[in-house]
């Protein structure tokens, strides 16, 4: 039995490993993406403003939302303003489109931090266990304990409020929240029997860590992950609506609702313009997760 | 002699917890001869899972020996204990943890193929896939199907095929059968005798379930939390059970025969806990036969008749105390 | 003798996404009172859905009676409206659950949950009554009656489980379902626990259905068996029928020929090849044929008609003379 002779039978089993060709796992976990409904609606919405906004040169000039234009100030919305003009004149949707752009861009760039930081401090903790874990996750926990925006303000003030302190800012102060997500679900895996089957046939640390835990581990990080572009985007918002984050004349939607809130009586749509996107990026990618968590478990019946 | 394929010397693992110190395994000695089967008996959290992970040197013991065809693997360093693992492989008792979700069939029974190195080409590893899915009774076409896909009978194969795929000498099976049907069960079971009929494979199996333990194997090691109570062959242990626990044990199990209906003997008490056990017997608070003796510390196994060891003070008293040589 | 349960031609069904499941095919079963019915079989045989289907809580929107009657003391209890049912359960019929883990609560005092249950059905109690009531039930199921403060992560599996029968028992119900009590039991706890239950059974005369797959609780504690397999009975009868009678089911005889016998030596298992078909494509004629040794042709063809010998009944075309004794 140990002595596999080559022979013609090798071509013919390859054949029949292509007979019987395995299913995508994208594939699968699309098809229970779509199962639900919520989901569906949230990556629809999500997609159709990412397009809106990554294109938006196509069918937007960006000056308008720039440029000031004092004699069209404050006009209702019209076939030319879709959603009217603000206080300077400049076109309120060009506004919103060309603010989502930095939402999004932050966004992603925060968590593009915060997971970089979060993967390495929470597998590491997980990984060693003992003293590093409990020096690390103590460490975390201090940071925890400061709030989220707090904590981007002060680094912010400290910094000085460019775009990559911005982010970097924002992006520290998810850390810790991704690494303790980081933690708990290598954690999980590594006791796994799988794991210790793969060990007890001698494989290696870097096989196990790539092959059996991180795809595993995957799951909750990738709702994590879609959870925390969704907070950096009202954190941006809030830090711009106190003047902290970008600041004019580009278009923010933070900085949109903090010049907004004086014409608020008169001139409603100012506000409501950047607050419905926000809403809408937020509860989209909420949506989407919800949808992920549910789909990433191969263990769930299609 | 011939020397035992698998032996321990005073294995102990002692785990640290907030209350103390939690003896798994204390102070175990056993020998398993090739080709034939050890029986591992008890109760949920009597150690035998955590002895079968020390042979196996999945865990590092606190003290004691391990000795594979006669070398220590303890002294082993990181690469001759990769070279060691070709020879000694487990299955699990839960085919739902034990396989990947994010892997194939062919893939999960490829892996130690892979990782060992002991083939490279792609084809020869696809063929020597299909061979032990052929030797396990696994249908060709489940090849790329995932674990979850099938069921758990089926994913016990998968397992079994995963063990073989290097030739091994030595498998622990832990608890392999319990989480399956007793038909599906019965199948697992014969198809893992013809292997080690085939093969010449040493078995150490650990179950809490007796008839399937004196199904299948040669020998077998009793254990109370941490302890082997009692080792014995197996048509020794099952007509001459010496020690109490043993006893009860068997005494407990409803067998399928209205002869025995209503012939229950019980027991009192539960199982303790093993943390910062007090010294002497671990069954005392529960034998019918405790007495001030069982709580001494220095109680040895007796070979009660050849190759039949207790460790109990009923067969101490009685002179055949021959020093602690096995159990 | 009167009899407490009749089910008759009984059909379950679950409706998920993609597949129609049909997990209980035509089930007639009877139980008398004051008897020990053992309900077994392998896992997706329909053990459990008929026990559900009896306390009406198969699962919401997905499973369904599709046909049947089930007769309780005469009434069909479909018939009941969910408020009627709701009175009926934990008075008249009540469960005990697998798993003694997750079936209490661990936010209340064991004492607390046996209480709840008594006031729930006995609202003129005052609560004096119902402490002496818990204290009483506690006693009878071996725990100590001071023990009742305690929650149940103080105590070890095996109590629990006698916990969890305490509060089934707690309203005197004529009928106890137990889905496989003493599964997640360590044996020498469930030898307890089958010793207790025994003697429950002569004191309180209560009915019960015992789900297991071990044939060996069976032989302990039942008064007669039904063998079940996709969704339908194969074969039913006494005790006496069931493990000493000369003709039976092929698959009974599997059944035992699977499970390695302690009292002699067996070289090799007899198991039945194959597995139990996908219950949601049921084939024609027998639903065991596929996989039994002595199919002929009709088998796969027509669906048997139940043989009975006296109080034996055999679902099968050609049933099997059993080698040997058992």
């Amino acid at each position: 039995m140990s002595n596999i002779v080559r022979s013609a039978s090798s071509g013919e089993a390859a054949a029949k490993m292509h007979k019987f060709r395995k299913k995508s796992q994208a594939k699968a976990v699309w098809m229970r993406f779509r199962k639900n409904r919520m989901s569906r609606l949230g990556l629809v919405l999500f997609l159709v403003m990412l397009v809106a906004v990554l294109g938006a040169d196509l069918y937007l000039d960006k000056e308008m939302s720039i440029k000031q234009n004092i004699p069209e100030r404050f006009q209702k919305p019209s076939p030319k303003h879709l959603l009217g003009t603000d206080e300077f004149g400049r076109d309120v949707f060009a506004r919103v489109i060309y603010g989502g752009r930095i939402s999004m861009f932050v966004g992603v760039a925060t968590v593009c931090v915060s997971l970089t930081l979060g993967s390495i401090i929470g597998s590491v903790a997980a990984y060693y266990g003992g003293a590093v874990d409990n020096i690390l996750m103590r460490t975390m926990d201090v940071f925890m304990a400061i709030p989220n925006t707090l904590m981007a303000i002060s680094l912010v003030a400290a910094f000085g409020s460019s775009m990559p302190n911005l982010i970097l800012a924002m992006g520290i102060s998810q850390t810790p929240r991704m690494s303790r997500i980081v933690r708990s679900s290598v954690l999980s895996v590594t006791s796994q029997e799988y794991v210790e089957a793969a060990r007890a046939c001698g494989a290696r640390d870097a096989r196990i860590i790539f092959r059996h835990i991180l795809p595993n581990a995957m799951g909750p990080i990738l709702v994590q992950v879609t959870q925390t572009v969704a907070r950096s985007v009202i954190t941006i918002s809030s830090l711009s609506f106190i003047g902290l984050g970008i600041s004019e004349p580009t278009p923010e939607w933070g900085s949109m609702l903090s010049a907004a809130k004086t014409q608020l009586r008169y001139y409603p749509h100012l506000a409501i313009a950047p607050g419905v996107a926000i809403v809408l990026v937020v509860m989209s990618l909420t949506l989407v997760g919800d949808g992920l968590r549910d789909a990433l478990d191969p263990r769930l019946k299609n | 002699m011939e020397e035992p394929l698998v032996r321990t010397q005073n294995l102990k693992k002692y785990f640290p917890t907030a209350r103390g110190l939690l003896h798994a395994v204390d102070d175990i000695n056993i020998s398993i001869m090739r080709g034939e089967t050890l029986g591992v008996v008890g109760e949920s959290g009597c150690g035998k899972s955590t002895l079968g992970r020390l042979l196996l040197r999945l865990i590092e013991p606190t003290s004691g020996e391990v000795f594979f065809d006669g070398e220590n693997i303890l002294d082993y360093g990181k690469k001759s204990m990769t070279e060691m693992r070709k020879r000694m492989q487990i299955i699990f008792q839960d085919p739902y943890a034990s396989l990947n979700p994010r892997m194939t069939v062919s893939e999960i029974i490829a892996e130690p193929i892979k990782v060992s190195g002991m083939l490279k080409n792609k084809d020869d590893i696809i063929e020597r896939v299909f061979e032990l899915m052929g030797v396990v009774g696994l249908a060709e076409r489940f090849v790329n199907t995932y674990p979850h896909e099938l069921d758990g009978g089926r994913r016990q194969r998968i397992g079994i095929a995963r063990a073989l795929a290097l030739n091994p000498d030595f498998i622990v099976c832990d608890e392999p059968v319990s989480a399956l049907d007793v038909s599906i069960q019965a199948q697992i079971l014969n198809l893992m005798m013809d292997l080690q009929d085939e093969r010449n494979l040493t078995y150490m199996f650990i179950t809490h379930n007796l008839s399937v333990v004196k199904h299948i194997s040669d020998n077998i090691a009793v254990m109370y939390l941490g302890k082997c109570v009692e080792y014995a062959p197996t048509e020794e242990l099952f007509s001459n059970p010496c020690h109490p626990y043993t006893k009860a044990l068997l005494e407990a199990i409803p067998i399928p025969n209205l002869k025995y209906r209503r012939q229950l003997k019980v027991i009192k008490g539960e199982v303790t806990s093993p943390v910062n056990p007090k010294p002497g017997c671990r069954f005392e608070p529960r034998c019918p036969h405790a007495k001030p003796a069982c709580q001494s510390p220095d109680l040895a196994a007796v070979e009660v008749s050849p190759n039949h060891f207790v460790t109990c003070t009923l067969y101490s008293e009685r002179g055949l105390e021959r020093g602690g040589v096995a159990v | 003798m009167e009899t407490l349960l009749d089910i008759r031609n009984l059909h379950v069904m679950y409706k998920t996404d993609d597949h129609d499941i049909y997990a209980l095919n035509g089930v007639n079963l009877t139980l008398e009172k004051g008897t020990t019915l053992g309900l077994v079989g392998e896992t997706g045989a329909g053990k459990t859905t008929t026990a559900l289907s009896i306390m009406r809580l198969l699962p919401d929107k997905v499973g369904f009676i599709t046909s049947g009657e089930i007769y309780f003391e005469g009434k069909n209890i479909l018939d009941l409206s969910e408020a009627q049912m709701r009175e009926m359960r934990g008075s008249d019929i009540s469960m005990i659950f697998q798993d003694p883990m997750t079936s209490l609560n661990p936010m209340h005092t064991v004492g607390t949950q046996i209480g709840e249950v008594i006031k729930l059905h006995n609202r003129d109690l005052s609560k004096s009554e119902i402490e002496a009531r818990v204290d009483e039930m506690l006693e009878m199921v071996g725990i100590p009656a001071e023990r009742k403060i305690e929650y149940p992560h103080q105590f070890s599996g095996g109590m629990k489980q006698r916990v969890v029968i305490a509060i089934a028992l707690a309203c005197n119900p004529k009928l106890l379902l137990a889905d496989e009590p003493t599964t997640a039991l360590d044996v020498t706890i469930q030898a307890q626990v089958l010793t207790m239950m025994n003697e429950l059974k002569d004191n309180l005369n209560t009915s019960m259905i015992l789900i297991t797959h071990d044939l060996g609780v069976v032989a302990q504690i039942c008064d007669s068996v039904a063998i079940m397999y996709a969704g339908e009975i194969v074969e039913k009868g006494t005790v006496q029928d069931i493990f000493e009678g000369e003709v039976h089911h092929p698959y009974t005889i599997g059944l035992f020929g699977s499970v390695p016998d302690l009292t002699k030596k067996t070289d090799r298992l007899n198991p039945i090849d194959g597995l139990m078909p996908d219950p949601t494509e049921l084939p024609p004629g027998c639903r065991f044929a596929e996989r039994c040794p002595y199919r002929k042709d009709i088998c796969t063809q027509t669906s048997p008609a139940l043989v009975e010998l006296g109080t034996h009944q055999i679902k099968c075309h050609f049933p099997q003379n059993a080698k040997g004794d058992r």
